[in-house]
Order: structure tokens, then sequence, then C-alpha cells
């Protein structure tokens, strides 16, 4: 029995698309030439799926900092956050954020993806009930099988879905309500008052996931929570430096007294080695930037607004009815004209997702564009152009 | 509630998906009878849960291969609650 042949279905699966000069597993960036440009193939290619929402990927006092730690503290830490892996600029980068998001405590992650990992597989155990949205990302599903806890799923964003399954909860069980300020492939956000406050009229617990969302919800930036005035019915908050921040690494913050606990419980944050200290010192820098970047947000919005109804009055199909989040997706009947689609459109120059089951709700097929504060508004008319005369180029029909 | 109960409302709820016409007794299977994707899998258990009014952990859902087990979870399940 050979271990991988039970992979032999998705070979077959990609092997059935109809891909002729450009596969979307197979793209490399060859020179990267600004947050919205690189050549990709021997083209100049704008991007606008690679969630740099905030554009701040070319900081300059980011890299500066960064080539300054280098230069301090060597290229890596070499340890884990529990044993030699603890620098002061750790210690300084998680004051930072616990200051943006004015909590007591902050816990610096090595991805985003542990940080939601960590937090869920440890924050639930036997007995305890775990209660996810359908639609969860993958590091929410992974943290719910990773624990021992009762894993409940609610239908996506539907308060009363929720509240039924809250209801049947056993009296006194511990329980935690994990939902997303933005959901990453549709773009769409949370009825976030509604489901915090069902979740607090039942006694659970609640943890938020603004991955997509920091750096340009809400006055300071910090996300749906902070936009809708909800912050104080989140147990926990969860983010990532590699979308808004513009490098990588996550966190998690909270003003739970017992908090701290949770850096010598929590394997996902003790047996990994921690961030490199120039990765340390251009969050931080990024996120001051984004602690005084109102206008940078300002245009951001913008740009999404620009975008979703461009493409909405040329006859697109959305996946939201308004622009929710800098992620813009538009609706594709099959997988058939779903590669069609993203191969022509990137031979236009314009590089997007393409989304697919399983990792899209109901089975849709997506052009998944997220765009930046720093396209300027001629690249996003550039974007709608190319979606345009792409739908042009394979015989999609729009219907204006 | 008796499991031929409580097997015959499953299947009830089990029919509207049941695409492939396939007869549905306790020994049917989801994956290779019935070949249901992991989204439809997921409305089935919201639906079960609503109609017993019970909550059904998705982490259980690996070792639940046919309706039968499916049933018998079922009435476990309401069993504990009351």
């Amino acid at each position: 029995m050979d271990l991988l042949d039970k992979f032999d279905y998705i070979l077959e699966s990609r092997e059935s698309m109809p891909f002729q000069k450009a596969d979307p597993l197979t793209v490399v960036m060859d020179e990267v030439l600004s947050e919205t440009e690189a050549v990709i193939q021997g083209r100049r290619t704008i991007l606008a799926g690679t969630n740099n929402y905030m554009g701040l990927t070319f900081n300059g006092e980011a890299i500066d900092a960064a080539k300054k730690a280098l230069d301090d503290f060597g290229t890596g830490t070499t340890g884990s956050r529990v044993l030699n892996g603890t620098y002061g600029s750790h210690k300084a980068l998680e004051a930072e954020i616990a200051r943006f998001y004015g909590t007591e405590h902050c816990m610096v992650f090595s991805t985003g993806y542990q940080a939601n990992l960590g937090l869920i597989s440890t924050l639930c155990a036997k007995d305890d009930y775990l209660i996810i949205d359908a639609d969860s990302h993958a590091s929410i599903y992974d943290g719910s099988s990773m624990g021992n806890a009762n894993v409940i799923r609610f239908k996506h964003n539907d308060v009363d879905n929720l509240e039924r399954r809250l209801k049947r909860i056993p009296e006194g069980a511990g329980k935690l309500v994990v939902i997303e300020g933005i959901y990453s492939m549709l773009g769409d956000q949370a009825p976030i008052k509604e489901m915090l406050e069902v979740c607090k009229q039942y006694g659970a617990m609640t943890l938020v996931d603004e991955a997509h969302s920091m750096g340009f919800c809400g006055e300071k930036g910090r996300g749906v929570a902070e936009m809708f005035g909800v912050e104080h019915l989140c147990d926990f908050i969860v983010g990532t430096f590699s979308k808004s921040v513009g490098t990588v690494g996550g966190f998690a913050v909270s003003n739970h007294p017992k908090f701290e606990t949770l850096r010598i419980a929590c394997r996902p944050y003790m047996f990994t080695a921690s961030l490199p200290p120039s990765v340390v010192a251009s969050a931080l820098v990024n996120i001051q930037t984004i602690a005084r970047s109102g206008n940078r947000a300002q245009h951001l919005w913008e740009n999404s607004r620009r975008l979703h109804a461009g493409l909405k009055d040329a006859g697109f199909t959305m996946a939201t009815d308004t622009a929710e989040s800098p992620i813009i997706a538009v609706l594709l009947p099959d997988l058939e004209a779903a590669t069609r689609f993203w191969e022509t459109l990137f031979l236009n120059g314009v590089y997007v997702n393409l989304s697919a089951p399983p990792a899209t709700p109901a089975g849709y097929f997506l052009m998944r564009t997220s765009l930046s504060a720093q396209h300027s508004t001629a690249q996003i008319d550039q974007i709608i152009d190319a979606f345009v005369k792409t739908a042009s180029d394979i015989g999609l029909s729009l219907t204006p | 509630m008796t499991s031929e109960a409580t097997l015959a409302k499953i299947c009830d709820l089990i029919e509207p998906i049941n695409k492939k016409g396939v007869p549905l007794t306790a020994d049917t299977t989801f994956a290779a009878d019935l070949e249901l994707d992991s989204l439809t899998v997921m409305g089935l258990v919201a639906d079960i849960e609503d109609e017993f009014d019970i909550l059904l952990p998705i982490n259980l859902l690996p070792e639940l291969e046919t309706i039968g087990q499916v049933a018998d979870a079922v009435d476990r399940i309401v069993a504990d609650k009351n």
C-alpha cells in the first residue's frame, strides 16, 4: 500500500482543469516591483489577490527597522518563546499590540494560523463546547480537531441558528464561540453585534478572528468588533501580521486575568521557534503606521467600492451586494468557466485568486480579488477593464 | 422513542438529498452508497440536530458511517439529555 495513493483523486481533479498557459498553483513571482505589481512569466502584472490590504510590504521605515534588527540580533532566534526565543523586541511588540487594542495582554505567535490553532485547541478541552461558523477558516477547523472538545457548527452568519445551538448546550459546560470579522472567501462581514450579544446571553466566551479586517475596519483599525462598538463582548481577539501588517506572524489579545497562563499551556506557541527579530521589528513599525493611517484606510475603502461598483455595473455576479471589505469576489458558473476566466485574466495582466470548493462555501467558483491601499484609482479601472475584456475573450455573458 | 422511529425520521431527512435513489436502510453508508459531499453532510447534520433538538458534535462524525450508526448515536444523545 503506497501511502500517497490516497491523494490520487486530488491529482485527477487537478489534471481535469483545462489550464493551458498558466496554472494558479504554479504561479511564481519572478520580480516584485511594488505592493501592487510583479513580473510573472515575463509579464508586468497587477496584483489584485495578495491580501496586502494596507500596502505596507515596502514601508521604508519598516524595512530600515528590519535591517537594523538583522545587524543587531542576527537572522533568527533558533528557539521557542519559552526557551531562548524571547528577545526584548518580542516583548515590545506584544506591548505595542496590547496598546493598539487597549487590552491588558498580548501573545505573539509565529503565524496567524498558529494563533488560531493554539488558542482554540488549548481553550477547549474534553466536555467543553466549541461552537464555530460553518464557513470558518482552515486554522479554526484544525484547532477544533486538535482539541478534544465537542465541536458544534452553526450556519454561516446565522444568528438564530447559533442561538438554537447555544440553547441546547448543557448548563454549566464551558463554551467558546469562534467567529471571523470578515470571511476570507466572499469578503462578507459577520453580523457581529447580534452574534456576540447572543453569545453573552448564553454565557459563552467569544473569540473573534480579525485577520481580514485589522488595519481598515474601525476608527483605530482594530477590526469589525471595533467598527460595531462590541469589543467589550470579545474575550479574545486573534489577528495576523501576514495581511495588513505586511510580514508574517500572528497574535492574540485579551483582558482575561489568567491569559498569561496560555504561554505555558499552548503547544503551538511553545513548540516552535519564535519570529526572527527582523520580522518582529517590521511588524512593530507597521502596526505603529496603521495606528496613524486613517487616510490610507479611507483610500482602501474607496478602491473597494469602486471595484465592486465597476464589476457590478459591468454585469458580473457579485458575492456580496455591496463592498463589505477589500475582498471583492465574482461568482462564476462552473469550474470550466472559472479556470478559463482565471487563466485569461492572468494573461491579460491581472493576478487574482481562483477559489473553488472545498475552500469556498456553497460550492462557489470565485474570482477573488483582494485590494490594497496602494492601488491607484487608475489601477482599479485597469482591473475592471481586464475583467470585462476577459469575459468577452472567453464568451462569458454579462448581464448589466 | 424507539430506534425504528429514529431511523425512519432520519431516512425522511435523507430522502431529499438521495440523488442516486439508493434504498435507505440501517446499513446504507453515507460515503460509499449515498456519495454525499461534505457540504451536503453538513446540512444533514444541522437538519438532524433541529429535528431531534440535540447537538451532534462534528468530532463524532468520522465514526458514523451508516444510517443505523447515526440513529444509534441520536438515540444515545437524546437519552443522555433526558
